[in-house]
């Protein structure tokens, strides 16, 4: 446990010289990047340059596409998360996901909540971590009366931070968060946005947006993204979000979030 | 004006052009009709089948009996108000001794009811014979014909409508006379093999539709298993019971005939039973099961695995709690449509020896066996008419029997797409 | 809509974030059940294996006991015109050219009904249409087929010879078989080529629509032919199909071996002299039970031959649309 004071500047998980590859085309190239714990971080770039293929890349997701493969480090707890003898499950456990389309399982809202802390062996009181968690995701004193109703039944944006309150039962360090808000409207959003806020005091947050406004709103760091000629993706820029948006030090940054690219 | 002159010559005229559009529209709707006629023999097929099938299931019979129950009378008190001292008299003076003891033996005639020793009487010594049959639309139409006919032919016949399809047929064992055959062995023998076919079936298609979907990746051996699985879904059924026949009746005759396990005498063993039976329509319905569970299984959304695997499941976890559950109402409608398939085969089911006559209901996977399918080519292989009529009604039990399957299979398909949402 | 503040309020019951959870290092756990559950999942796909190898040892066993018994010569096998194991003839011949007349005779009926129903309902039917006549058809394909052979004995052979008389068609002919088995297949037939034609994208249409050609030309002369190599594979599969059926020819087309090309004799079929034999009181070791897996074999090769071919021409010839 870190002391008060680090926070901001510990860091989290740490990306060195990755690369990604999808059969013999070469998704991400030679990507560094560290990310602070217990601070959000955006992902931002023009779509097919790599984000998600990145933020998949930090907990191993992208195994799940049979020809893919990585090279380089991503380190964290202090050890490769891709040295051999890494269990990819247990890595997925403590770094959370939330995908872009809202997935709940179809299920009961409290079974969605429960049974990833089930299936990883949790013996505590399972009524109560599973109140804690929709409570940490903003969405108990919705469904609170109807917690044994599916969860397909809640609306999108419900839907979306009961994901989230999925991801937070297992107790991540980390959780990924792929476009979380890009099938929702813009209230959902909203709340999605302020709802990260009050987790970022106990998690480490990764989001990956298409929305510039959105980075620059939520986030406290950003990585801009961009193909190169091989359309490969590559980080470009890597900084606070405030100072990178005010004044951004590479040129296709300012292109970018000028709106002069993408 | 000078535009119309600059235009090409011919296209305004159309001298090079002749469309003929009447012509090729009438072509177009005769061939349209054509096409219609052609879905409608489909049809008509359908209905001339369930015509014959009914048409040859109920009708007219003449019935003969063997002794006037009118010279059974005696001091003028008709066969049925006979007191049943006298109808056992009746029974001794009509049949041999050796019979007499055997209905003593079976249950000793001071416990017989009276109505028991009358249905005896009637069986054995009245004992009505069919002599003539009738198909359903004869019997409705030409009424009249029949009864002038029956009355010059068989004058001491009686003209009665019967439905060879009635409660009792499926009730009845099978009969070396059409009249008193049933279904009821062979309905037991076909339950009796569906059970063993899901058994084995089920658990391995469906184990195999999950490797292929969930856990191969595009391996040299796993693209061999897919391929050989498309090809055995075209093998010939009759193949299928050849391999039974020489793997599951011979090779493993210890095993199917229950010698093994002490159940039956080894001196009789005989692998030709329900098991064997089961065991090859498992392995001729296991392609098209894996197929089908292989399309349900690669219906589920990629999302709901993502969202399993980023909570730290297993990849089992993942399959076991997600994959199945949603998998399953597609899964459970191809089972029981390969179950469906399974029922109506035949073929595979001579070839491994089913057997030609077995009167006794089957006790296990280790009986004789025989099926409603192999009763139905039975008696429609024998030249008598009567036969035929059986056969027909035995096709209706047959017919019925899929139709539950698959009402079952659409009712299952409702009820989880309704539970899921 | 009123607005909800995000307030992270504590649970009365608000856990340590150690509680519950067992704490470990990421390295690789031990998993004996998922590696276990992972074998027997290969086993069941392997099954399958096992049963395309065990097909082709028993009847390629048998049958070579067979070749090599002192009765049969190889050459008399494929020439001989009377299969008759009584007397020690086995040619194969009267066995193939029954098959062959019940099969050429079933996609006679179910190649020209079998396309127009496939055109019909992949280019005219309304979907109400479809959704009445596509289950009829699949009632017609699920029907056992030895209600068909039922129906052959006593519809069609009747009906056939009360048109042409009953001295010029037995009780047992290979044409009835043959009709009916026409039946059985259409459905086949009609579905995989509505695949086929349902397949072709709707641009191509367009275009021929919009050149100015009717429903009926731009069907048969720009859609037809772009689905062709689905609906030759469609024609192969219902022949193999065909070759393979059993029970129709067993109890309508005849039981004796008989090289006759009149649709109207009773002819015995490879499968049909199968079936009887092995209904019949057979010893294993003779030269009768051994003799009926070299049919066997014939017919497995045949079939596989015309299914692999098929699949050959859909992968070859596929066009792609894109």
């Amino acid at each position: 446990m870190s002391a008060p004071d680090a926070v901001g500047n510990e860091i989290a998980i740490q990306a060195q010289e990755l690369n990604v590859y999808y059969g013999s085309f070469r998704a991400i190239k030679d990507v560094s990047l560290a990310i602070k714990r217990h601070q959000i971080t955006a992902i931002i770039g023009p779509s097919g340059c790599g984000k998600s293929t990145l933020l998949r890349a930090l907990n191993r997701m992208n195994e799940l596409v049979p020809t893919a493969r990585a090279s380089g480090q991503v380190v964290f707890l202090g050890q490769n998360i891709y040295d051999r003898d890494i269990d990819p499950v247990e890595l997925r456990r403590r770094i959370g996901m939330v995908f872009q389309k809202p997935n709940p399982f179809p299920k009961s809202i409290f079974e969605n909540v429960a049974w990833g802390a089930r299936i990883n062996g949790f013996r505590g009181d399972m009524d109560a971590l599973v109140e804690q968690s929709l409570r940490r995701a903003a969405l108990w004193d919705e469904v609170k009366d109807k917690l044994h109703q599916s969860g397909l039944s809640l609306s999108g944006g419900q839907q979306q931070r009961l994901c989230i309150a999925r991801a937070i039962a297992v107790r991540p360090e980390i959780i990924l968060m792929d476009e979380p808000a890009s099938a929702l409207d813009p209230i959902a959003t909203l709340r999605i946005e302020e709802l990260m806020q009050h987790l970022k005091e106990n998690y480490t947050i990764v989001i990956v947006t298409h929305n510039m406004q959105q980075a620059a709103r939520a986030s406290d760091w950003t990585a801009v993204m961009m193909m190169d000629e091989d359309r490969a993706g590559q980080m470009i820029e890597f900084g606070e979000t405030q100072q990178l948006f005010m004044t951004p030090r590479d040129r296709r940054t300012e292109d970018y979030i000028t709106g002069r690219i993408g | 004006m000078r535009l119309v002159n600059r235009q090409p010559q011919g296209f305004a005229d159309s001298g090079d052009y002749a469309p003929k559009l009447a012509e090729r529209q009438r072509s177009a709707r005769r061939w349209q009709g054509i096409f219609l006629v052609a879905t409608m023999v489909g049809i008509v097929f359908l209905v001339a089948l369930l015509y014959t099938i009914i048409n040859q299931a109920f009708g007219y019979v003449a019935q003969e009996n063997t002794v006037d129950p009118a010279t059974l009378v005696s001091a003028g008190v008709p066969l049925e108000e006979l007191p049943k001292e006298q109808l056992i008299q009746i029974l001794r003076d009509h049949v041999s001794a050796g019979v007499m003891r055997r209905f003593e033996s079976e249950q000793p005639f001071e416990l017989r009811s009276r109505e028991d020793v009358y249905s005896l009487v009637v069986e054995r010594v009245v004992a009505p014979r069919i002599v003539a049959t009738w198909n359903l639309d004869a019997s409705l139409l030409r009424r009249a014909a029949i009864q002038h006919n029956v009355a010059i032919e068989y004058p001491d016949a009686r003209l009665v409508f019967r439905a060879w399809l009635m409660p009792d047929f499926l009730m009845r064992s099978q009969s070396s006379t059409p009249a008193d055959a049933g279904v009821r062995t062979a309905l037991l023998g076909s339950l009796w093999m569906l059970a063993v076919i899901i058994l084995v079936a089920f658990p391995v298609g469906v184990g195999a539709a999950i490797y292929l979907e969930e856990y191969a990746g595009k391996s040299l051996v796993n693209s061999i298993i897919q391929t050989n699985i498309s090809n055995l879904a075209g093998v010939p059924s009759i193949i299928y019971g050849m391999l039974g026949l020489a793997v599951f009746v011979r090779a493993l005759e210890p095993l199917t005939s229950g010698a093994l396990f002490g159940l039956v005498d080894p001196a009789t063993a005989n692998g030709r039973t329900i098991l064997s039976a089961g065991l090859t329509l498992a392995l001729l319905v296991l392609p098209l099961l894996i197929i089908n569970a292989q399309e349900a299984i690669r219906a589920v959304p990629a999302s709901l695995r993502q969202a399993s695997y980023g909570l730290g499941a297993t990849k089992w976890q993942t399959v076991w709690y997600h994959v199945l559950p949603s998998a399953l109402p597609g899964i459970l409608t191809g089972t029981i449509l390969a179950m469906s398939r399974a029922v109506g085969e035949t073929a595979p089911l001579v070839v491994v020896g089913a057997s030609t006559f077995v009167a006794l209901d089957p006790q296990g996977p280790f009986s004789k066996f025989t099926t409603l399918p192999i009763q139905i080519y039975q008696w429609t292989s024998r030249p008598q008419d009567q036969f035929r009529h059986i056969a027909a009604a035995a096709i209706i039990v047959l017919l019925a029997l899929l139709l539950a399957l698959n009402a079952s299979a659409i009712w299952l398909r409702n009820r989880y797409s309704r539970r899921l949402d | 809509m009123p607005n909800h503040a995000i307030e992270i309020t504590s649970g009365p019951r608000l856990l340590d974030a150690t509680q519950g959870v067992a704490r470990t290092s990421l390295g690789r756990r031990r998993r004996p059940a998922e590696g276990l559950i992972q074998g027997f999942l290969f086993v069941c796909g392997a099954i399958s294996i096992l049963t395309t190898v065990g097909i082709v040892f028993v009847l390629g066993k048998e049958s070579l006991l067979f070749f090599a018994s002192p009765e049969v010569d190889l050459a008399r096998f494929f020439t001989g015109t009377t299969w008759q194991p009584a007397i020690g003839q086995f040619g194969i011949l009267p066995l193939i050219n029954a098959t062959l007349m019940t099969s050429m005779m079933a996609m006679v009926v179910a190649i020209p009904l079998g396309l127009c129903v496939a055109v019909y309902l992949s280019e005219y039917a309304s979907l109400r249409a479809r959704g009445i006549l596509k289950p009829i058809l699949e009632v017609l394909a699920g029907v056992p087929t030895v209600v068909y052979g039922y129906f052959a004995l006593s519809a069609m052979t009747p009906l056939l010879r009360s048109i042409l008389g009953p001295n010029t068609v037995d009780i047992y002919n290979t044409a009835s078989a043959g009709i009916v088995m026409g039946i059985l297949i259409l459905p086949l037939v009609s579905s995989m080529s509505e695949d086929a034609l349902s397949a072709v994208p709707r641009s191509l249409r367009e275009a021929a629509y919009g050149l100015g050609a009717t429903k009926l030309e731009t069907a048969l002369k720009v859609v037809l032919p772009a689905a062709l190599s689905g609906i030759a594979a469609a024609l192969i599969v219902a022949i193999s199909r065909a070759v393979g059926e059993t029970m129709i020819v067993a109890i309508a087309a005849g039981a004796g071996p008989n090289l006759t090309l009149n649709p109207f004799k009773a002819a015995e079929t490879m499968t049909g002299h199968i079936v009887r034999i092995s209904g019949g009181d057979l010893s294993y070791d003779s030269i009768d039970y051994n003799s009926i897996f070299a049919i066997g074999l014939m017919l497995f090769l045949i079939t596989l031959g015309l299914n692999v071919l098929s699949r050959q021409i859909v992968r070859r010839f596929r066009e792609v649309y894109d």
